[in-house]
């Protein structure tokens, strides 16, 4: 339940008796969290209908901190246990909170296939370009030659663009900014709750402790600069050459559709062949 | 003699007869990957779960399953899937998930010749050591093994039950021979279904209190609950305590103890002519239809034989196998692996009689014969 008469506009929001959180000083989380709870208010959410699901990182840990139903699963498999969430109760607004590695290393499988079924779920996945709670190692997004603790030569693997790669799986809304585009972020997590469908939201995200110790953009304000410097529009990347977009962070709305969604196809297609036929609908329950 | 009403009766296939007792029981979504010799669990879930208001989903694979049923339970919803050896293996992390985090659901694994890819569409009972220790950590699970069609669809819905009187995933171990066979079976107007319990919200409410006897009422998502899951070790509220050893240790021997101080609930064997038998033959799912013919066979040819069948391998009934075999001086443990069960009989048995394996693997049910070979050469020592 949200007391808003609480001194902090978010602060209702949160479970105060696990504050302190764990997130290291100048790590983007905060600022995700503020514009998530903004972008959801926006939205006129309710705020006790939404459950969370997360998987494992730092970014999954953001569900912990929030006072509603989250289940912090296994890692890179948050997906699949918000589809079976969201198919089993309908009526909830599910959010799932996710990484780089988390989504598109050993997840990557169940969001391209949560993307394809276009699941109603709102996915705000917080890409860091390295593995935090595990201590800086390269990930599935990490830049070509950039360094982690398993890349001290720098990386020679090429990165995934994950917004692009869940709009062409099929998501119904998906979006990519940074943490420097708070409005902008405000303004796509709100569409996200909007989407009736699979909504992507990645937030490019400053790690100072590991990719900035790493990649030597040691404070969290020069590694803001870095991004701010590195940052081109969808739009304008839309006119450049192939060649001279490698290594920006493509910032915009990669898709933005409607049609028919996961939980709802499955209701309708008992209710259309079978009509109104439930004979019990939850556990709690017994037949008759 | 008791009268059994009858509502309904078929002659089916043992996969058909588990989907039907998981819609007795209540199951209302399923979420699977099609798998040989599971897939026709799968298939008329897809075709029956629609006509009841149910949800049939189709995954990515076994990982992605076993995580839906989880999702699904905490949406409210009796949850379920099926496969086969190497689709449980995928599961495995996510039943440890399932186990710290008291979720009940039914995984059913109609076992086939492994490891590996192995033998798809034979039989075999390879996967009971991964019932047993499949994830990662301490957990003491419940496993169900049928041996025919009828059984197939009760003991489906007694893995329902169980899961939700107990908060804690069930495995139902059949294998092929079981889940292709067809038999009549009977359904009768009583059977009795386990609902699960809302607990009360108020402030004292702690989904996961270190209570007697160990299980919480459980809560669903949307009902107001605010409850945090997660497969970190947690306190009684559900927050992350990773670093406190009293924490770990009381959880997980909550966890653990659920199931092992309620075994004279759990536990289920059927045994005959063993109290004054010399040779008692053990077995489980499949081959023990075999066993019988041959002890019946053995008894005839005035041999001092009974038989044990389990029901419940895991947790193991070893107070009632040590009951009934007290005065066998040899035991037989027919199964379709190289010896699995068959350790956990050594275990509790080897002081007091010989323990022989009679293992058999390439997918055959072992044939009367063969058994009744075995018990005429150990009692003709």
């Amino acid at each position: 339940m949200v007391d808003n008469n609480s001194p902090n506009k978010f602060i209702p929001y949160l479970r105060e008796d696990r504050l302190p959180h764990i997130f290291c000083a100048g790590c983007g989380n905060g600022t995700i969290i503020n514009a998530f709870l903004k972008g959801m208010e926006n939205a006129g959410m309710d705020f006790d209908n939404i459950a969370m699901v997360s998987g494992i990182g730092c970014s999954s840990r953001i569900p912990g901190y929030m006072k509603c139903d989250s289940l912090h699963t296994t890692h890179g498999r948050a997906l699949s246990f918000a589809t079976g969430l969201k198919v089993s109760n309908p009526n909830l607004d599910v959010v799932v909170f996710t990484g780089d590695g988390d989504a598109a290393s050993i997840g990557g499988n169940h969001l391209i296939h949560a993307a394809r079924k276009n699941v109603n779920l709102t996915v705000i996945c917080i890409n860091n370009n390295i593995y935090g709670m595990t201590g800086g190692q390269i990930s599935p997004t990490s830049p070509k030659e950039s360094f982690a603790t398993t890349a001290p030569y720098g990386s020679k693997d090429y990165p995934f663009k994950l917004a692009e790669l869940v709009a062409t799986a099929g998501a119904t809304y998906s979006a990519r900014w940074t943490t420097l585009q708070v409005e902008n972020l405000i303004g796509s997590i709100k569409k996200g709750f909007e989407n009736d469908g699979f909504s992507f939201i990645e937030v490019v995200s400053q790690c100072p402790t590991y990719y900035g110790r790493k990649n030597k953009i040691r404070t969290p304000t020069a590694m803001a600069l870095t991004m701010k410097n590195n940052t081109i529009f969808k739009f304008e990347a839309d006119k450049m050459k192939e060649k001279d977009i490698i290594g920006k962070i493509v910032v915009g709305e990669f898709v933005n559709k409607q049609h028919p969604e996961y939980s709802d196809n499955i209701q309708k297609l008992s209710k259309e062949n079978f009509g109104d036929n439930t004979l019990i609908n939850s556990a709690y329950e017994v037949l008759k | 003699m008791e009268v059994v009403k009858i509502s309904e009766k078929f002659f089916i296939q043992g996969n058909e007869a588990c989907a039907k007792g998981a819609l007795k029981a209540g199951c209302r979504l399923f979420a699977g990957y099609p798998i040989t010799p599971s897939t026709e669990i799968a298939e008329s879930l897809a075709r029956d779960l629609p006509k009841v208001g149910g949800s049939f989903i189709q995954m990515e694979d076994e990982i992605a399953s076993a995580g839906a049923i989880i999702g699904g339970s905490w949406g409210g919803t009796k949850s379920m899937t099926a496969t086969s050896g190497p689709g449980f293996s995928l599961m495995q992390e996510n039943i440890g998930y399932a186990f710290i985090t008291e979720t009940p659901i039914v995984l059913i694994d109609v076992q086939r010749g492994s490891p590996s890819t192995g033998q798809p569409t034979m039989a075999a009972q390879g996967d009971m050591m991964q019932a047993r220790w499949g994830s990662h950590g301490d957990y003491e699970p419940i496993a169900l093994s049928p041996s025919s069609v009828q059984e197939f669809f009760d003991f489906t819905i007694q893995a329902f039950n169980l899961s939700e009187k107990y908060r804690t995933p069930v495995f139902v171990m059949a294998d092929e021979v079981i889940g292709h066979m067809r038999e009549k079976i009977i359904i009768k107007d009583d059977i009795e279904i386990i609902p699960r319990i809302m607990p009360n919200k108020d402030e004292s409410y702690l989904p996961f209190k270190n209570i007697e006897n160990g299980t919480n009422p459980m809560p669903s998502f949307g009902e107001g609950f605010d409850i945090h899951v997660t497969g970190l070790t947690h306190d009684e509220k559900g927050y992350p305590d990773t670093n406190d050893p009293i924490t770990h240790t009381k959880l997980v021997k909550r966890l653990c103890d659920k199931v092992l101080n309620n075994k004279d609930d759990i536990c289920s064997i059927e045994a005959e002519d063993t109290e004054d038998a010399d040779i008692v033959v053990i077995s489980y799912g499949a081959p023990v239809r075999s066993v019988i013919t041959a002890v019946k066979k053995a008894q005839k040819e005035g041999k001092k034989v009974g038989y044990i069948k389990i029901n419940t391998p895991w947790p193991f009934p070893d107070k009632q196998i040590k009951k009934l075999a007290s005065n066998a001086k040899e035991i037989i443990v027919v199964e379709m692996n190289l010896g699995q069960i068959y350790y956990e009989v050594d275990r509790i048995m080897k002081c007091q009689a010989n323990i022989h394996l009679m293992g058999g693997i390439g997918g055959l049910l072992p044939n009367p014969d063969e058994i009744l070979d075995k018990i005429n050469k150990i009692g003709g020592i």
